[in-house]
């Protein structure tokens, strides 16, 4: 079986994002990019599939600007074994994402895509949902374990309440939660040999896929910030505050 | 203009943050629900005051709520409306992405406050941006942060209730078990209380301490992303940008540093107290009160003084 596992390249986590003072959007220019840690952990889950012998092959796709390459190294130096490159404008929408992998599906039939489930940047927690109910497919989302078995994947959900255990019939789409493993760090031979691996890279168009933005950005600013308070010298004093100051208790 | 809300329980209660985008869709026009599952839910859901309809989808398929039958169904009657909107609750952000894609419409997720019927506002970035964007989709789909929307009551109206015609279940995914942890204490995202802990409170054991704090607050429990990571509470006690968000008149924060991540789930909160040992960590540029000191003594005295 083979794996799709699509990689998203983000304004790094730990860099605190700037709105830029046009408030056309957030400022990513000069700023260090990196792979989405939801997709790390994709990637992750994938390899592990593959070393375990349930998967054959795992394939890396990311869509949006050339230097997006480099996300696609790092996931084959954590252990992918080829990339392909949809060339378009950075950070497409999840609907236009959604149906260029399924166009990717169209010539790769894999029998599983693992997806983050949120990309960092834009927060919309979408695409895997989406890709699932264009190919017809079951969905796992938010995934704390998976288990691969007898022509079914089954997913144990991250939910309001607790956990959830669906069965789904392959091929089937699963997003990646935060403690669905813990991802490697890729090890210095790995991202040498990573460099020989090989990317295909395709344009958008090329797919077939109209990209058009169906959300326009009005503006984009900051939230209102908050006021850091005062510090007290001791609980009897924390108290006093909280019931007259703050009126809460 | 008429929405349909897609109205999410657990154990047979309307969630609170459905309630919320019920109070949202109301602003853009008429309000129908859709209810899958138990009919008492239905029956509850008829008495919301402003909900013009009820929709009852009584078919097995849906008793669990799973995206791929729930998504079909929606689109099978999304024909007759202008908006579909949920809750941003595990259900709606599961199921609402699918029928979008099925609508060929791109989602609008947790919106946090409405323009109008075309323009909506949204968090990205964890919250430290808004974005402000129009959609160009005939039809909205959109899901509704809870803790940005009052909840609907509960009382008051006497909607009437149709048992819809289940659509073609694509049959790829099957309910296995739900595992939810059973807590005395109030929703997460509705408490009006949260306690919440990270990795200073250095293992599940002592993470105990808090909870007769807690019981005489009557406060939820939250956690860091780091404390559930290290075991010390399950996953649904997270709090931040991939956990839950919540907003409620006071939260307070003990031995969690502040990382962006985690501001983003509680910073909208009225007051917000942190308890840490380190002076210089970002948890107190967000709190009205701060104390500095060991957690392990101010948090009893702290549930003594309550007393
Ligand atoms: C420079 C810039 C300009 C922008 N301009 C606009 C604009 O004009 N209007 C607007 O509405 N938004 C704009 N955006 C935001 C952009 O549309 C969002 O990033 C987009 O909606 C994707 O949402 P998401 O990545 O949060 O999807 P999610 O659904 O959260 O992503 C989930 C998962 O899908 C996969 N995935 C998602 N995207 C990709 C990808 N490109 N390649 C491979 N895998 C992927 C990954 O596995 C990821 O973990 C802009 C962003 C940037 C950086
Ligand atoms: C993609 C992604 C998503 C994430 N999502 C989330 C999320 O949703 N929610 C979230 O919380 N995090 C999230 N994180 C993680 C986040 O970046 C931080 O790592 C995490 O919030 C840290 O948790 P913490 O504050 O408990 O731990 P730490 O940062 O280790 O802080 C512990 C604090 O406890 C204090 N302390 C220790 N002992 C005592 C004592 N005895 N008395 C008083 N104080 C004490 C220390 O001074 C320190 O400030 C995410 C990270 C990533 C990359």
């Amino acid at each position: 079986m083979k794996i799709v596992v699509p990689v998203k390249r983000v304004v790094d986590y730990n860099i605190k994002p700037r709105v830029k003072a046009d408030g056309s959007g957030v400022e990513t220019t000069g700023v260090k990019m990196s792979m989405n840690p939801f997709d790390e952990i994709a990637v992750e889950e994938a390899v592990r599939l593959k070393e375990k012998g349930v998967a054959s092959e795992v394939v890396v796709v990311s869509i949006g600007v050339q230097q997006a390459q480099d996300t696609l190294r790092t996931a084959m130096a954590m252990g992918a074994d080829r990339a392909i490159l949809v060339l378009s404008e950075e950070s497409p929408e999840p609907l236009a994402v959604a149906k260029v992998l399924k166009a990717i599906n169209e010539k790769e039939q894999p029998g599983l895509f693992i997806l983050g489930k949120q990309a960092i940047d834009d927060d919309m927690n979408a695409t895997g949902q989406m890709l699932a109910g264009l190919l017809g497919w079951g969905q796992g989302t938010f995934a704390g374990k998976v288990e691969v078995a007898d022509g079914r994947v089954k997913v144990s959900r991250e939910i309001d309440g607790g956990t959830e255990d669906v069965s789904l019939a392959l091929p089937a789409v699963v997003t990646a939660d935060l403690r669905l493993n813990e991802p490697r760090y890729a090890s210095l031979p790995n991202i040498m040999k990573a460099r020989k691996k090989p990317t295909e890279t395709l344009k958008a168009e090329d797919l077939g896929v109209d990209m058009t933005r169906r959300l326009t950005v009005v503006s984009v600013a900051e939230p209102q910030q908050r006021q850091a308070g005062v510090k007290v010298g001791s609980v009897g004093e924390l108290v006093e505050k909280l019931r007259n100051e703050a009126k809460v208790i | 203009m008429t929405a349909l809300v897609l109205l999410d329980h657990e154990e047979g209660r309307i969630r609170k943050s459905a309630l919320s985008a019920v109070t949202a869709a109301s602003q853009l026009g008429d309000v129908h629900v859709l209810v899958a599952g138990d009919v008492a839910v239905a029956r509850a859901a008829a008495a919301i005051p402003g909900v013009a309809k009820v929709l009852h989808a009584a078919d097995a398929q849906y008793a669990h709520e799973l995206a791929e039958p729930l998504a079909a169904l929606i689109v099978s009657l999304a024909g007759g409306y202008d908006q579909i909107v949920a809750a941003a609750s595990a259900v709606g952000k599961n199921v609402l992405p699918r029928a979008a894609a099925l609508l060929d419409v791109q989602p609008i997720p947790e919106v946090v406050s409405i323009v109008d019927a075309e323009t909506f506002v949204r968090p990205i970035y964890a919250g430290n941006a808004l974005a402000t964007v129009r959609s160009s989709d005939a039809k909205k789909v959109l899901t509704v942060r809870g803790s940005a929307f009052d909840a609907a009551p509960a009382e008051g109206g006497s909607a009437p209730i149709e048992t819809v015609v289940p659509a073609t279940n694509p049959n790829v995914s099957e309910f296995v078990a739900v595992h939810l942890s059973d807590s005395e204490r109030p929703e997460l995202e509705s408490a009006r209380v949260v306690v919440s802990g990270g990795r200073g409170l250095q293992s599940e054991e002592k993470f105990h301490v808090l909870e007769p704090l807690a019981d005489k607050l009557g406060a939820a429990i939250g956690a860091s992303r780091a404390a559930v990571d290290s075991g010390f509470v399950p996953n649904e006690f997270q709090v931040g940008q991939t956990g839950k968000i919540v907003a409620p008149e006071l939260y307070l924060a003990f031995g969690i540093s502040g990382a962006i991540q985690h501001l983003a789930g509680m910073k909208d909160s009225r007051v917000i107290v942190a308890v840490n040992k380190d002076p210089e960590a970002p948890i107190f540029q967000v709190a009205d009160y701060g104390i500095v000191g060991d957690l392990f003594e101010i948090v009893p005295a702290l549930t003594e003084a309550l007393n």
